[in-house]
């Protein structure tokens, strides 16, 4: 599991370019990194809901500027793993989703920018 | 820095990971303060303003004195601004937010200062016996408190603000009757955008 390096997690997504500064440090402090929130649109999905105790779809689909479908996607992964709580209803007779970040969605996040920060101190500290 | 930009660099230049991680802290950061936008605002409660307005627009003209004019219109203000602050209250704790949080208190500090200097205006033309400009100056005021307020509220509310501002700007600089314009604008605008926001963003 230690072959699996910082870099690995970090930059799955990143521009190959970032696989080359500070690719020898800080393995154990990207071991842990949560794959599932690193993902950009993921990352906004659960900030924008660790803002607001509840938004709706329209509300995510907005301000995130996402499609429909990009953003139902992208939720469920997150519902899946238990990060966010979806809930539907009728506000008159229009359907109405709407999420919530969970508890282990809000200690997920915190887990991962207790992560970023670790980082950013292990290579400052170089 | 917009969520939905991704800042990612297109440069080939490498790019040492603590930058990488600062720039998720960053992008956190600015998500999270995007999405504190108050998206308390009731569709109902504006939909019922302007219902409200139209009757009121009716009834203004035809009064045929100012004062009686003017009462109308600030009936109207307590009523339509009771019923949209009410309604608004009612979402708001509906959807578990508390209607004074960090946007609702910046979208109320947004509001406020336009909607003073409409005021100390219809004071003052008013105490002038000289009524005819206030439709205008009413209109276009309004139209600048909700295009302010409305940064911090869902997109949807400049955008009713600049037609606020420019209905204001054609009464004042076209001879289109006043009274018409105060019922198509606070009647017909609150009524549409309030459906607008009804379907959009809920009740």
């Amino acid at each position: 599991m230690v072959a699996k390096s910082q870099m690995q997690e970090i930059s799955e997504e990143a521009p190959p370019a970032m696989q080359v500064a500070g690719a020898h440090n800080s393995q154990e402090i990207g071991n842990n990194l949560d794959r599932l929130i690193h993902e950009r649109t993921r990352l906004a999905l659960v900030s924008a809901l660790a803002a607001n105790p509840v938004l709706s779809f329209n509300d995510l689909k907005s301000l995130l500027q996402m499609s429909d479908g990009n953003l139902s996607a992208h939720a469920r992964k997150l519902e899946d793993a238990g990060y966010i709580a979806c809930s539907k209803s009728f506000d008159g007779r229009l359907p109405r989703t709407e999420f919530r970040l969970t508890e282990s969605g809000r200690s997920a996040l915190q887990r991962y920018i207790a992560h970023m920060e670790a980082l950013i101190l292990a290579m400052k500290n170089l | 820095m917009s969520p939905a930009q991704k800042p990612r660099s297109a440069s080939p230049e490498p790019v040492a990971l603590h930058e990488h991680a600062e720039e998720n802290l960053r992008y956190i950061r600015a998500t999270m303060e995007n999405a504190t936008s108050f998206t308390g605002v009731s569709g109902r409660g504006y939909f019922l303003a302007g219902v409200s307005a139209i009757v009121a627009a009716w009834l203004a003209a035809r009064q045929s004195t100012q004062a009686a004019w003017l009462l109308v219109w600030m009936l109207e203000l307590l009523l339509a601004g009771g019923v949209a602050l009410g309604m608004t209250a009612f979402k708001a704790s509906r959807q578990g937010k508390p209607l004074w949080s960090s946007s609702g208190r910046k979208l109320l500090l947004a509001f406020i200062p336009a909607m003073t200097a409409g005021g100390v205006l219809t004071l003052a033309l008013f105490l002038r016996n000289d009524t005819t400009l206030l439709p205008g100056i009413w209109l276009c005021l309004y139209g600048a408190a909700v295009m302010t307020a409305g940064v911090w509220s869902v997109r949807i509310l400049p955008l009713m603000g600049a037609l606020f501002l420019s209905a204001g700007s054609l009464v004042l600089l076209t001879p289109v009757p006043p009274d018409l314009m105060l019922g198509l604008s606070f009647g017909g605008l609150h009524i549409v955008f309030g459906i607008l926001v009804w379907r959009h963003h809920g009740g």
